[in-house]
């Protein structure tokens, strides 16, 4: 009950009045840009980073809980209204959800998609908080040789596992770690890849490589290919649920949290494979309920699993973040960066170093979660209205934030044209199919890696064995071999077939 | 670049990879080159170098290995998004004309200030992708540009250069 007892103190500390108009500020603010096509959650957070500049560490902590959540519900509106999903892990949601919203049902799916995430957010995050103390207590265990490899298995996953193609990924990786060398040496202060710019030694802001990777590169690559025919919105009325869809809900809810958690606990990355699990599950459960199932024609379960699964995943993703500093998705990736900006680095110390903080920010997630569906069942019309923005405007405005952000981290012309240059990367990669997350991964983990490898080859005095001298190490590095060379295995997870199959749908 | 067109089934080969590849194994080599110029402390059995050595040689493999699938008809998929059609060839002129107002911005964002660079970059921006409401994306810029510039002021206690319109903000 120790767990309890500090998540009750992280309760205490979050729920001061102001603490409360951060968190609704946060929600609002997420859902507002996560609704908007063609922005993730990734993308959110990272654009509205510099709103929390002049907040202490904790109201910032409880605004990107807010933003996070938003932006993850935000992305499902859009992808249920609208005939094609943004993201990847909205791509299930998708299937069902807009055929229900085709059929009139749209009130109904977001109103199971809103609890249902609810639902697998609050679990997942109990979970985060009694499981994340004891990891991080074995976690202070692990010396650097474990560590990294702990990275490289991460690394080596999120490449191979996620898209379409491995070489792809593990293309995006290089990229991502070529980036993250630029600047001194942590160690010895020597420039690297800084072509003797002086403005370049300090590294690069990851808010300026994600915000032009993602925000402008996703602008001019929408520029490109700017659909010219008006699409269709489908409205809505309030979200509501009757008795039957209840019934048919809340099973699959769990199962859905079930199967994300542990997908977003493992340095898997992304929340891809579980929902695409949790749709097989539904739909194969369904189809031995009497009188037959209704998933391709827009069956609830069909939004309800999925959806929690999405959640549970986002919310398992807490875990190697706070008690390993380890970030798994491009979303952890830019919380983890602004952690960093507070001073706040995550690992294993931090849950004894800060754990007022930590019971904070989990509190506030669960705040969050439950702000998140008190305010945006009754708000569900008029988000609906954003997906009627003038794409013109919208992609501008876009644009305005995402130079505004930029410009902001150092009131600086040279960072927006790095944002610039990052936009022309993320315009390429969108072209030539190179996964974002990977690139992200690398920028972020690449120098923590690089720190956790010299500490490992400093204490063996340059000899390699110093890389293997931990049995953990060794156990994580023959997982990684198995990524490598086992990837018939692992395509046997991913979601391939359905993916194509609902793309020809679409197209 | 009429290969991007992602609906023609056949197995043309892409040759823009082959471009991408030349210049992914141009930044390994730089890598390396910008490697072997620094220098490894006495008594530090690593050094900074041994990381880009890594890294770079893992981009010129990629590099190879691109080239190669290049060859034998591999072909990217382009990424599909809520506003992208990509059965249409992409749209250059309204990608540069992003891309120019974007370097004006840079230009001018230090001399004019963000509160009139900002709404000169929103309405150019939404005229360049087919906005036809100049005044009205002019109004509305400008009343995001002086907002923004408030907020990071007042709020979170940024002060983003004023510019010209120093002592009248």
């Amino acid at each position: 009950m120790d767990t309890l007892n500090l998540l009750l103190d992280g309760f205490t500390s979050a729920l001061t009045l102001e603490n409360l108009l951060y968190a609704a500020i946060g929600v609002l603010l997420g859902t507002f840009v996560g609704v908007l096509p063609g922005i993730g959650p990734a993308m959110a957070l990272a654009l509205l980073l510099p709103v929390t500049y002049g907040l202490d560490a904790t109201q910032a902590l409880i605004m990107f809980a807010g933003i996070y959540y938003g932006g993850m519900y935000g992305g499902s509106t859009t992808s249920i209204l609208l005939n094609t999903p943004g993201e990847s892990a909205s791509v299930m949601t998708a299937i069902e959800g807009n055929k229900m919203a085709k059929k009139g049902r749209a009130a109904q799916a977001l109103a199971t998609a809103a609890i249902g995430s609810f639902i697998a957010g609050t679990v997942g995050t109990l979970l985060v908080a009694f499981f994340t103390p004891s990891i991080a207590t074995w976690a202070v265990e692990i010396g650097a040789p474990s560590y990294f490899a702990i990275m490289l298995l991460s690394m080596v996953l999120v490449s191979s596992v996620l898209g379409a193609s491995r070489l792809r990924g593990y293309i995006g990786l290089a990229i991502g770690l070529t980036i993250g060398l630029i600047g001194l040496d942590a160690s010895t202060a020597q420039a690297r890849l800084t072509g003797g710019s002086l403005q370049l030694a300090d590294g690069i802001d990851i808010v300026v490589v994600a915000v032009g990777v993602f925000a402008i590169g996703e602008a001019l690559w929408t520029a490109a290919h700017l659909r010219r025919k008006p699409i269709d919105v489908i409205p809505v009325g309030r979200p509501f649920m009757g008795r039957d869809d209840w019934s048919r809900s809340w099973a699959p809810w769990l199962r859905g949290t079930a199967l994300g958690f542990p997908f977003g606990a493992l340095p898997a990355g992304g929340a891809e494979t579980p929902t695409f699990l949790s749709y097989i599950t539904e739909r194969k459960l369904a189809g031995r309920r009497r009188g037959g199932s209704e998933f391709g024609e827009g069956a609830i379960e069909g939004v309800a699993g999925p959806e929690a699964a999405n959640n549970a995943s986002a919310a398992g993703m807490f875990v190697p973040l706070l008690a390993l500093g380890l970030p798994v998705t491009a979303t952890a990736s830019i919380l983890l960066a602004a952690m960093q900006k507070y001073g706040i680095v995550p690992g294993p110390t931090l849950m004894t170093d800060q754990p007022d903080l930590i019971w904070t920010l989990l509190a506030s997630l669960l705040i969050g979660n439950t702000l998140l569906l008190v305010i945006n069942l009754p708000l569900a019309p008029m988000w609906a209205k954003l997906l009627r923005i003038q794409r013109p405007q919208l992609y501008a405005g876009i644009l305005f934030f995402a130079c505004l952000g930029a410009y902001s981290v150092g009131q600086s012309s040279f960072d927006l044209l790095l944002l610039l240059l990052f936009g022309g990367l993320g315009f390429a990669i969108r072209r030539f199919g190179i996964p974002v997350l990977p690139l992200i991964l690398g920028v972020i983990l690449g120098p923590l890696m690089e720190v956790k490898m010299r500490e490992a080859l400093d204490l063996s005095n340059g000899e390699v064995s110093g890389l293997f001298n931990e049995p953990l190490a060794i156990f994580v590095y023959v997982l990684v071999v198995l990524v490598v060379v086992a990837p018939p295995l692992i395509a046997r997870f991913r979601p391939p077939a359905l993916l194509e199959q609902h793309d020809q749908e679409v197209s | 670049m009429n290969e991007t067109r992602a609906t023609t089934g056949e197995t043309r080969i892409d040759k823009a990879q082959y471009g991408l590849a030349a210049v992914l194994a141009i930044v390994g080599i730089y890598t390396i080159i910008d490697a072997r110029g620094l220098n490894v402390g006495f008594g530090d059995p690593i050094g900074p170098r041994v990381f880009p050595y890594v890294i770079g040689t893992a981009m010129l493999v990629l590099a190879v290995l691109l080239a190669v699938a290049t060859a034998r008809g591999d072909r990217p998929q382009a990424e599909a998004g809520e506003d992208i059609d990509l059965t249409t060839p992409p749209d250059w002129l309204t990608v540069g004309k992003l891309v120019a107002i974007l370097v004006l911005n840079i230009l001018l964002v230090n001399i004019l200030g963000w509160p009139i660079t900002g709404a000169l970059l929103f309405a150019g921006c939404a005229w360049s992708l087919g906005s036809r409401t100049l005044v009205r994306d002019l109004l509305v810029g400008a009343v995001l540009a002086v907002a923004s510039w408030y907020f990071f002021y007042v709020a979170l206690g940024v002060p983003l250069p004023p510019g010209i319109l120093d002592g009248i903000l």
